[in-house]
């Protein structure tokens, strides 16, 4: 067999491989849409033993946006949390970043190595004295969603690695040089840091907008009872293990649907900047 | 991180004589300053109002008024009570109804934070010193004194760090520093299902707890801990090094020379790490249920005749864990490794092709140890990011399926974090809660450590460069 030959089999080969392994990627997405097109006269909207559906509507769908569900309720909730994350974590996360990238001040080190060790408590080990804390400030049940975004940008600090990796990269020169021309350090942060960022802040923000649609474990917790306040995780939680609720597995199909489409499309837009974020942060550690 | 563990001790002295020479300079300051300085031991900022300096003295003084003011009318209370935790829960008034007095959980949350309290203060009053100590300095030489504009503006310039970081450092201590100090307390104290406040009280109890989690008779959770604890390692080994090579392998195949279509294969990937987790993790999980998609083709088909039951047989609610780990995690280590491939030099494939190695030998001796030594960092966060990784487990088993064997409701699939949300939750056995926290950090705190020291890219920086 020549070489040729052989990379040949090998290409056919890896099509075949990379064939299958798109398959299985895409088979639950698929499914997951076909379920969400189920009429509710097969099974009720519960589960079926069958994949196609033999009956396509729009029921589900139609339930979602209806006077008896609060689901356009729990998706502008979630999305309000996310949006709200994103920018002031963001915010929050650059400021932390530009101090311990380019400033030298006492204690650095010291809150560098703190913040460490921290990380490495786990974070639903805080759980109750959190949600006593949010108490106090009236952040709980209806102020829930006040509470969950107040949690996530408080904390956020902690997270500067990707970023200050990124600063890092920027050479010192560029403000040695603005600062001896009389700009200060505000000034070189805003108008020559921020702008040369872009790839970062994107990134960044990308996952502080995506965090929110998974959040279960606390937004649960401090909403516990009180539907006005739940995110779409935590609602649409209840539908698929609330054995009672059987009938609306075709419902959690469609708030699937509704809730991974946009983000999927967002994230794929802007995953140049995702790739370029994680694998700056992978090789940093 | 692999120094400090070396210079441990030596911060330690370092610590003492510091605080040595602390207390010296404290005597230097009162005995060779003039009166304002002297007064500043008492009344705070003093000295910087008397020189005209009205920022900083006023600034100095409000902390003093705002100290003393907190102490007396809330730290105090709380602070008193720490030793006991209050000692009378709630009185029964004579109409029946009852007042609640002790509330333990204030008196813990409160006595901490008023600690803290202290400890902040007594560094600002410290800088009160100095900065008395520096203006007297200043002054003796014949310098002037920096003025109220400039204080403002070194915020937006040499001390601009403090700006940046005063308001990230708050929250974390409110919503990080505090929370993890009261629960470590927690850890000693007997606060579970029977001793809720307002209506009981919880104290101290030493480590009872402890050795309750190490204690292997009929009641201890010594046995479940081991089970559980072995579990979680032997999950995150496999979750992290199995998706880590898959991950690279699938990288390489989309990077071979000839492949079309490259950006499809990856986007196709790429949408696990899109959707929603609680999505897609929970449609797989329904898939595999008993009456769920994938049983019920096996059984049309007539390959089983009744139910493979996935998520209830403890060992194969495991491989199924790891299996589905797989779909979710391939796709980041491909990103990741998709642009570190590619820069692996060419000509080093091409020299080990002349000398006739196979592909699996050149991925063997040139790939992998550069992989390694480059995404050594990654691996190890990897590693601890799966010893607490709660979304996979909770949303497909939530720990289960669950056993008599195992005490406080664990499950066979149960991690750590996992086992302690449900403590925290279902059980409100917060005692036990705080304690698996406090070993998850132990765990999680060693394999950093001992792994961190043994990274190739830690010990040889120049390796392969």
């Amino acid at each position: 067999m020549g070489i040729k030959a052989k990379r040949t089999l090998g290409n056919t080969i890896t099509y075949i491989v990379l064939i299958i392994i798109s398959i299985i990627w895409l088979f639950p997405f698929v499914c997951l849409f076909l379920q969400s097109l189920r009429s509710y006269n097969e099974g009720g909207g519960g589960m079926v033993e069958y994949l196609l559906p033999k009956q396509f509507s729009l029921d589900s769908y139609k339930f979602l946006f209806s006077q008896d569900s609060q689901f356009v309720r729990w998706y502008l909730n979630t999305l309000v949390i996310a949006c709200f994350v994103a920018v002031l974590q963001t915010i929050v996360v650059l400021c932390v970043s530009y101090a311990l990238s380019r400033m030298r001040f006492k204690g650095r080190t010291f809150l560098m190595r703190f913040w460490l060790i921290l990380g490495m408590f786990p974070g639903f080990l805080t759980m109750i004295c959190l949600y006593f804390l949010l108490k106090q400030f009236g952040l709980t049940q209806a102020g829930a969603i006040p509470g969950l975004i107040l949690i996530s940008v408080a904390s956020s600090g902690m997270g500067y690695y990707v970023t200050k990796g990124y600063f890092d990269t920027i050479p010192k020169a560029l403000d040695e040089a603005a600062r001896i021309d009389g700009a200060s350090r505000a000034r070189v942060f805003l108008t020559m840091i921020i702008p040369m960022s872009k790839p970062i802040i994107i990134y960044a923000a990308l996952v502080a907008f995506m965090a929110p649609w998974c959040d279960y474990i606390f937004a649960s917790y401090v909403a516990f009872g009180y539907s006005d306040s739940y995110n779409v995780a935590v609602a649409m939680q209840r539908w698929v293990w609330t054995s009672d609720y059987q009938g609306y597995f075709t419902r959690f199909c469609a708030g699937g649907m509704l809730v991974a489409v946009p983000i999927t499309i967002l994230f794929i837009c802007l995953q140049r900047y995702y790739v370029e974020g994680v694998t700056g942060g992978a090789v940093k550690g | 991180m692999g120094n400090s563990a070396n210079s441990g001790k030596g911060s330690v002295g370092n610590f003492f004589s510091g605080v040595g020479t602390e207390f010296k300079e404290i005597g230097l300051t009162f005995t060779q300053g003039d009166w304002k300085t002297k007064v500043s031991y008492l009344i705070m900022g003093f000295g910087p109002l008397m020189r005209k300096q009205f920022l900083r003295g006023i600034a100095y003084l409000a902390v003093e008024v705002l100290f003393i003011w907190y102490m007396a009318g809330f730290g105090w209370h709380y602070l008193k009570d720490f030793t006991t935790l209050g000692t009378v829960a709630r009185v029964m008034n004579d109409d029946g109804t009852f007042s609640y007095n002790d509330n333990s959980f204030l008196i813990l949350l409160y006595s901490l934070l008023t600690i803290i309290v202290i400890f902040a203060f007594l560094v600002v009053w410290r800088m009160n010193l100095k900065e008395n100590r520096n203006e007297e300095k200043l002054l003796a030489a014949g310098k002037k004194l920096g003025t109220v504009k400039g204080d403002l503006y070194s915020l937006l310039d040499s001390h601009f760090d403090k700006t940046l970081l005063a308001l990230p450092v708050l929250g974390i201590f409110v919503f990080t520093v505090l929370p993890i100090i009261f629960m470590i307390f927690i850890a000693f104290t007997d606060y579970d299902a029977n001793h809720q406040p307002p209506t009981n009280l919880f104290t101290w109890v030493g480590l009872e707890n402890f050795k309750n989690l190490f204690s292997f008779g009929t009641t201890g959770l010594g046995s479940t801990f081991l089970t559980v604890l072995a579990w979680t390692l032997i999950w995150a080994f496999f979750a992290t090094f199995l998706t880590y090579f898959c991950g690279m392998g699938v990288a390489i195949m989309i990077n071979r020379k000839g492949i079309k279509f490259k950006k499809l294969w990856r986007t196709i990937l790429v949408m696990t790490i899109a959707v929603p987790q609680f999505v897609s993790l929970l449609y797989v999980y329904k898939m595999f249920a008993s009456d769920g998609l994938v049983n019920s083709y096996l059984m049309k088909w007539g390959w089983i005749s009744s139910a493979i039951p996935f998520w209830q047989n403890p060992t194969l609610a495991k491989i199924m864990i790891i299996v589905i780990n797989l779909w979710i995690g391939i796709p980041y280590t491909m990103l990741i490794t998709t642009g570190l491939l590619m820069n692996i030099p060419e000509d080093l494939y091409e020299s080990a092709r002349i000398d006739g190695a196979t592909g699996f030998q050149m991925f063997k001796s040139i790939t992998l140890p550069y992989m390694l030594f480059v995404t050594g960092p990654f691996l190890l966060t990897q590693f601890t990011g799966n010893l607490n990784n709660f979304n996979v487990i909770f949303l497909l088993t939530q720990g289960g399926p669950q056993s008599m064997k195992l005490s406080n409701n664990a499950g066979y699939t149960d991690l750590l974090v996992t086992w302690l949300y449900k403590m925290t939750i279902n059980d409100t056995n917060y005692r036990m809660a705080a304690v698996l926290g406090i070993m998850v950090f132990v765990v999680t705190a060693v394999i950093s450590l001992v792994v961190y020291g043994m990274l190739p890219s830690v010990r040889d920086e120049e390796g392969f460069q």
